[in-house]
């Protein structure tokens, strides 16, 4: 049994796999289903200020190896999911993290201000949300505005802080290092890839939005590629994410430099897969020789 | 609920793309009841297929699911064989609880017929259905409804077979005749917007079970929005947790 712990900007993880933000609620209803506490952390549905309703239905299409998404941010705000949701998660013993979006700089701020001495572990920015038209992908898309949400909320967020980078940008490089520069303890990536899906019969996109943000294994290859370049460029810990769905996906996640990673659409395919990569991963750092995780991350020996 | 592989017992196929699995699962048929539905894992694809449960055996702990050929993942169950094992996630929704000191009429459109009948059966012999269909050659499940109901009543949109015109064209009478009564359906959703209409124009109590576009199927991932206006405002509800049945009056049929 090799030591799965890692350890993220000063927060302990048992193990590196993290649930994904948006397809795992509140963690409620997987516990359901298996043991949560088995998990490195939950990333919590993302969070705003006040209440969203979210985006009319349809808000779900399937793709060749995955999906397309526009829930478009529903969630009950901050107040009532530090009243109904974290109590529950706190007793999990497994690592929170807050997901927050929003849509001006000052709601991200007090949306995290409002976390501060609540018990969650780690504050995760998403400001790459691809569905709301103030999702926060506008500060997601320029360095500079990156930069200075990051040092925003860095001066009233007192848990470590995780910028989640969206994968639509020219240079992701770029807007991690922004991050870093700002601030952030580390970056997450990928969020979503904008994509389309149309019925040939209607003549009309699937989505309501029109527009989704695209997840599952077809984005695996491009997220791959994302996160080692980011990792080659920041110091901050990467946690890699983007179409995972077994542990040989974790492993090449690991190698390319992510510190731990995160597990989304395969939920809806395997309820079990977040335990069967934790699995996967221990037996291929025993396989190889490998005392601890943290020993392969980054380790790809490139061409 | 569980998430496990479990043997399908026997396949029927019920007409051109409609087929009954009757599925050998202890586990599930004891925390089933009409109304309720299985996720299935179909082949290579992301997203798992919503599919209610018709029938609940418990002596037998087996489940029968009825769908219909709809596109890659409903192409490839329809493939599987007596035998062979599906990764099923269930039972999940609320489902339906017919009360039993009333009048009721169970209502089908299509392919929403096969709840419809469990919800008949747990009723009792007093069920009445009424049954639409596109043309005759849709018909399904009739023999079993007529098996368990007290009557029914089938609507093809050509005239094909029983009367010609729509499922409310029968409610219409029924009502009439039953303005105590409690309706279910379960069906298309010009079908079902039609069906609450109706009832709302009687005063009748109405629950319809919708469907709409699912990802995990359990409540958490939010994809499968409806829109509610109850008596403490709007509400974006879920199908897959807070339905997919539903109170007729409270659901936004154009949200």
């Amino acid at each position: 049994m090799a030591d799965l712990r890692v350890n993220i900007a000063g927060v302990e993880f048992k193990n590196p796999v993290i649930t994904a933000s948006g397809t795992f609620g509140f963690g409620q209803e997987y516990a359901r289903i298996y043991d949560i506490s088995r998990l490195g952390g939950i990333s919590c549905k993302g969070t705003t200020l006040h209440e969203r309703p979210g985006n009319p239905a349809p808000r779900i299409a399937e793709t060749p190896s995955g999906i397309l998404n526009s829930v478009g941010l529903q969630n009950p705000g901050v107040d009532a999911f530090i009243r109904d949701d974290l109590p529950f998660l706190k007793k999990q013993n497994t690592v929170v993290i807050a997901n927050i979006a929003g849509s001006q700089v000052e709601d991200y701020v007090e949306t995290v201000r409002r976390l501060q001495g609540s018990g969650v572990d780690m504050i995760e920015l998403n400001i790459s949300c691809p569905n709301v038209k103030e999702g926060g992908v506008s500060f997601g898309t320029s360095a500079k505005s990156v930069e200075n949400i990051t040092k925003q909320v860095k001066a009233v967020a007192e848990q470590p802080l995780m910028i989640k980078l969206t994968p639509n940008v020219t240079d992701i490089t770029e807007t991690a290092a922004a991050a870093e520069a700002g601030g952030a303890d580390a970056v997450s990536l990928i969020n979503t890839i904008t994509g389309m899906k149309i019925d040939i019969n209607t003549r009309r996109p699937i989505l309501k939005n029109n527009t989704g943000g695209m997840s599952g294994a077809a984005v695996f290859p491009v997220a791959l590629r994302m996160v080692w370049q980011v990792a080659n460029r920041v110091k901050i810990p990467v946690v890699g994410m983007g179409g995972i769905t077994k542990w040989q996906d974790a492993v090449e996640m690991l190698l390319a430099g992510a510190s731990a990673v995160q597990i989304g659409t395969a939920n809806f395919t395997d309820a079990y897969t977040p335990l069967k990569v934790i699995a996967g991963i221990n037996e291929y750092l025993d396989a190889h020789g490998e005392k601890s995780v943290s020993d392969i991350v980054g380790k790809v020996q490139v061409w | 609920m569980v998430q496990a592989y479990f043997k399908i017992q026997s396949v029927e196929k019920l007409n051109a793309s409609t087929y009954s699995f009757v599925i050998d699962c202890p586990v599930l048929a004891r925390e089933s009841w009409c109304g309720r539905f299985v996720n299935i894992q179909c082949g290579e694809k992301t997203l798992r297929r919503p599919i209610s449960i018709s029938e609940i055996d418990q002596a037998n702990g087996t489940i029968t699911i009825v769908f219909e050929v709809r596109g890659e993942g409903t192409a490839w169950l329809a493939t599987r064989k007596a035998g062979d094992e599906l990764n099923i996630l269930g039972p999940l929704g609320n489902g339906f609880f017919p009360d039993k000191d009333k009048p009721a009429i169970f209502i089908g459109g299509g392919i929403g017929c096969p709840p419809m009948l469990g919800a008949a059966q747990d009723y009792g012999e007093n069920a009445e259905a009424i049954l639409g269909f596109r043309s005759k050659e849709q018909l399904i499940l009739l023999d079993k409804f007529k098996r368990c109901c007290q009557s029914i009543a089938v609507t093809t949109n050509d005239g094909s077979y029983g009367t010609k015109g729509f499922v409310t064209d029968i409610l219409k009478d029924k009502l009439h005749e039953k303005p105590d009564c409690v309706v279910y359906a379960c069906g298309p959703m010009p079908m079902l917007k039609g069906v609450a209409a109706m009832c709302a124009e009687y005063n009748v109590q109405c629950y319809v079970s919708l469907e709409q576009r699912m990802g995990c199927g359990i409540g958490a991932c939010l994809v499968c929005a409806c829109k509610t206006q109850e008596q403490d405002g709007e509400h974006m509800r879920h199908v897959c947790k807070n339905g997919p049945v539903f109170d007729a009056k409270e659901v936004d049929f154009n949200g």
